[in-house]
């Protein structure tokens, strides 16, 4: 009968189909820029999610290495190392930028990276210089800080200390973002660790069992705190305390038509951890010396200065002039928290764990 | 299939369960009888299911309103009850945090009733999380149910009543047990949904709240926790791989041969008094639930410090950068469409002849095939994502890169909608029509061209516009894959939303109402489409 011949016609099309599919697809793809060969003409740069750079910066260095540079963006901060880890024996790109030191340790002991010593450093800071072996170099750095809606404080009554955030004046005021999903919440959750310390009368275990029972608020990410639960700015909220960035003040000028006299929110500078962002060349990417140049070249004050609008961190070269948003409305914190990166590197986890037993559970 | 699903997660799991190049089993039992795993394996499974019952009762009386009725405006809400589904959770999480928040109207107006402060606290509770379900997956079951219950013949239920059934002793007893097909389908893709929901889970659950996909995301880009994630994703690739093979031989069984009938010829507009009721009814509750928070998106999208204007509007379209977009955002409208267009092309055609594969070939092999299909929409995206890095760079050609990755990946996730939508449609034909056409020397093609392809045209556009859908409100995967030269509208929000200021909420907001916009725009021309394919019938 016909039925039992039409299954049998029918069943074979799409076996055929789909393998004439994926051929036509495969061979369209092989046309793609493939692995490089000698010399460079595309330098891929890997980097996270909040990347961002003019187009006429990298022209200039397109035009002056006469090369084409591709970016290739890998989610957030953790996830591109990550991914980079997982791709060392075939790189996705030549060079990474946007590990910060909070995941650096685990970048480094993977050996993803290949020594550079840009003779730029010698405008750097020797503080943002974390690794003595020149693997990775620092670009830029941020400051990961308390914010606060400034019409909810009118009397000018907002907290100004870490400590205070405890007090029952400010109950069920503050959200931040859970470390484990978040890079703020990780680094606010650190400079607890810090300033609090692992031992002694009052860990930092109990500082955020105080918080807890002071109502804080938990959310996933940054983009939920800010505009979901923060009271400030165009938040929906009604929490006027905030975990976010030491610019965040300026981009509330700057990312607003027309641009207020004043911002709206302000931060706060006692607890402030200091994240420093770096770049480096991967190995087995045969980037060369067009690599190297583009190390370079991220340090160069034409790079720096385009940073702070287009990312809202501090260029790394001390000779980079700063954007007037950021003078009148966007200053680094003076005293920020710093962190060993091999100790974040060894107890992240632990402390993630035993903050989520605190904090959650 | 094999190269741009299987292989790549093979890998990625082979890489956690033997990372030393065979297998351990022992370490896979130990993860898996960790008692976290368990709480999250059973909160997973518990949630998803409650949702899907929801969503299925709340969106039935849709239906069959879309299925019996003609009423004004019929097509422009139909096609603007599929909007939900392709907005991003950051944007759906704040309509409703503005809807139902400590500072919404409804919370002053209850503050003032009950006293307190904001009595209503919806945030980071499993209400927030189940209500999200329904919102965004009210369409999948008004469409799929709804498309078959218009073209059930309204006399099979009539006779019924003539012979002196009740109104619900028809509808159970002949309609339900006619709609099953269309009902399974639509549920086990809902309950796939959320069954594997990250988003909604994260953003509007808050961090007490995790499935496995939020899990498996948190060991594998957060901790590169390979074997937990690889363990995870066994788990719930199994789970969801034994259920849909359930709910194929269920389907199979189900399959009743029907004349099917023109939808146009089924609806009417309501006569009685109490008819004109339910629909009024039925409209407003839609409106409620669906209308209420896409009309908070499009009023905050519309604000400005001084009033309302197009002011955030006309910034998507400036040349001005916005930090980490290298266009200005209204080319990802552009860039959205042509993903789209090509996705939901690749997924329809691949999509028909699936159907064909499973609907025509009974038994064992039909199912495995169809429930293959369907894992892709039950496999964690950073799983895929991840997987395609390690493996892809393996072949021959560097395919990581390439942009081709988008619709492809896209195509892949919007097949099982094709194919949930067509099998019913493809089951439901009567034999004796194709056998009639044999009869009268028709070959078996042209048998399958002139009988199969006018019953199935409606059913695949239903496919169709899914799959368009699918791909502009993609984001888990793209995020992965999208070259930043050319971002997607689900990713310009994203970025805008990644930076504070109240223009850049403002602009992300002008974008989610594009993405509304381009979305219900799409859906009416698919309809039209649709019409005059029914015609043919």
């Amino acid at each position: 009968m016909s039925e039992l011949r039409l299954p049998g016609r029918l069943g074979g099309a799409p076996a055929r189909v789909t393998a004439l599919l994926a051929g036509v697809l495969l061979s369209a793809a092989c046309g793609a820029p493939a692995e490089p060969t000698q010399p460079l003409q595309t330098l891929r740069l890997m980097t996270h999610d909040s990347f961002s750079i003019s187009d006429e910066v990298l022209a200039e260095f397109e035009q002056q290495h006469g090369v084409t540079v591709e970016i290739l963006r890998a989610g957030d901060g953790g996830s591109m190392v990550n991914q980079a880890i997982l791709t060392r024996d075939a790189p996705l790109a030549h060079v990474l930028f946007g590990v910060d030191n909070t995941f650096l340790s685990r970048a480094l002991e993977s050996g993803i990276f290949t020594p550079y010593r840009s003779p730029a450093l010698a405008d750097v800071p020797a503080e943002l210089q974390l690794d003595p072996q020149y693997r990775v170099t620092p670009i830029d750095y941020g400051d990961v800080c308390l914010n606060i809606d400034r019409s909810a404080f009118p009397a000018g009554d907002a907290p100004a200390t870490l400590e205070e955030l405890a007090d029952p004046r400010y109950e069920g005021m503050l959200v931040v973002q859970n470390p484990a999903t978040s890079t703020p919440g990780l680094a606010f959750l650190l400079a607890t660790v810090q300033r609090f310390g692992e031992e002694g009368g009052y860990t930092w275990r109990d500082y955020w069992a105080d918080l807890r029972a002071n109502d804080v608020l938990v959310t996933a990410g940054w983009e939920d705190a800010y505009y979901g639960s923060f009271s400030g700015g165009a938040g929906e909220g009604d929490r006027p305390i905030v975990v976010s960035y030491a610019t965040s003040p300026a981009a509330e000028v700057y990312f607003a038509d027309p641009p207020p006299a004043e911002a709206p929110t302000a931060a706060v500078f006692d607890g402030c951890f200091r994240q420093v962002e770096f770049a480096g060349i991967l190995s087995g990417s045969h980037a060369g010396a067009v690599g190297q140049a583009f190390i370079d070249f991220m340090l160069s004050t034409t790079f720096q200065e385009d940073i702070p609008l287009n990312m809202f961190v501090f260029p790394a070269n001390r000779e980079a002039e700063l954007p007037e948003v950021f003078a009148t409305h966007g200053e680094a914190a003076p005293e920020p928290i710093t962190l060993d990166h091999e100790r974040i590197g060894e107890e992240r986890e632990r402390w993630i764990e035993e903050w989520t037993d605190v904090v959650l559970r | 299939m094999l190269v741009f699903f299987v292989y790549p997660v093979a890998s990625i799991l082979l890489l956690g369960v033997a990372p030393e190049g065979r297998p351990d089993l022992g370490a896979l039992v130990a993860v898996l009888s960790r008692p976290f795993v368990l709480e999250v394996a059973w909160f997973t499974l518990w949630q998803a299911a409650l949702s899907t019952l929801l969503t299925v009762l709340l969106a039935l009386p849709g239906a069959y309103l879309f299925a019996r009725f003609d009423f004004p405006a019929k097509r422009l809400i139909s096609a603007l009850a599929i909007v939900p589904f392709v907005l991003p959770t950051v944007v759906v999480a704040s309509a409703f945090l503005a809807l139902l928040g400590p500072r919404s109207p409804l919370n002053a107006w209850l503050a003032g009733l009950l006293g307190g402060e904001s009595p209503l606290r919806l945030e980071h509770t499993i209400w927030a999380i189940l209500l999200a379900h329904v919102f965004y997956n009210y369409a999948i079951v008004l469409r799929l149910v709804g498309g078959l219950w218009s073209q059930l013949d309204p006399r099979l239920e009539e006779a019924a009543r003539m012979l002196g059934a009740t109104r619900w002793q028809a509808f159970r007893q002949v309609t339900l047990p006619l709609l099953r097909p269309a009902l399974a389908s639509a549920a086990s893709i809902v309950f796939l949904f959320t069954f594997t929901s990250f988003g909604v889970i994260l953003l509007l659950g808050g961090p007490r709240f995790a499935t496995l996909e939020v899990e498996i995301y948190r060991q594998t880009a957060q901790l590169l926790n390979l074997e937990v994630a690889a363990a995870l994703s066994l788990l719930q690739m199994t789970a969801l791989g034994a259920l849909l093979l359930l709910y194929s031989r269920y389907q199979a069984r189900l399959a009743v041969g029907l004349r099917l009938l023109p939808a146009r010829s089924t609806a009417r507009p309501p006569r009685s008094r109490r008819e004109r009721l339910f629909v009024a009814a039925n409209l407003a509750g839609m409106g409620i639930l669906l209308g209420l928070p896409l009309a908070v998106l499009l009023e905050r999208s519309l604000a400005r410090p001084a009033g309302y204007g197009l002011g955030n509007y006309a910034a998507l379209f400036a040349p001005e950068r916005v930090s980490g977009l290298f266009v200005p955002p209204a080319e990802a409208i552009g860039n959205s469409l042509f993903f789209a267009a090509l996705a939901c092309a690749l997924a329809v055609s691949l999509g028909l002849l699936a159907s064909a594969a499973i609907a025509y070939r009974r038994g064992p092999l039909g199912h495995a095939f169809d429930a293959l299909l369907m894992l892709p929409l039950g496999t964690s995206a950073v799983i895929v994502g991840f997987g395609f890095l390690v493996s892809l760079g393996r072949l021959p050609f560097d395919l990581r890169t390439s942009p081709l990755l988008i619709p492809l990946a896209h195509a892949l996730l919007a097949l099982p909608f094709v194919v949930r939508s067509v099998t019913p449609v493809m089951r439901s034909i009567d034999r004796r029509l194709r056998e009639a056409a044999a009869v009268l020397g028709a070959s078996p093609g042209r048998a399958w061209r002139e009988v199969d392809l006018p019953i199935i045209g409606r059913a695949a556009l239903v496919g169709a516009g899914f799959a368009f859908a699918v791909s502009l409100g993609e984001f888990g995967a793209t995020v992965f894959i999208a070259r930043p030269e050319a971002p997607t509208m689900p990713l310009a929000v994203f970025r805008l939303l990644g930076q504070p200021g109240e223009l850049s909420f403002g602009m992300a907001m002008a974008m989610a109402c594009l993405l509304m916009a381009v979305t219900a725009a799409a859906m009416l021309l698919i309809d039209r489409f649709r019409a005059g394919a029914v015609g043919q019938l």
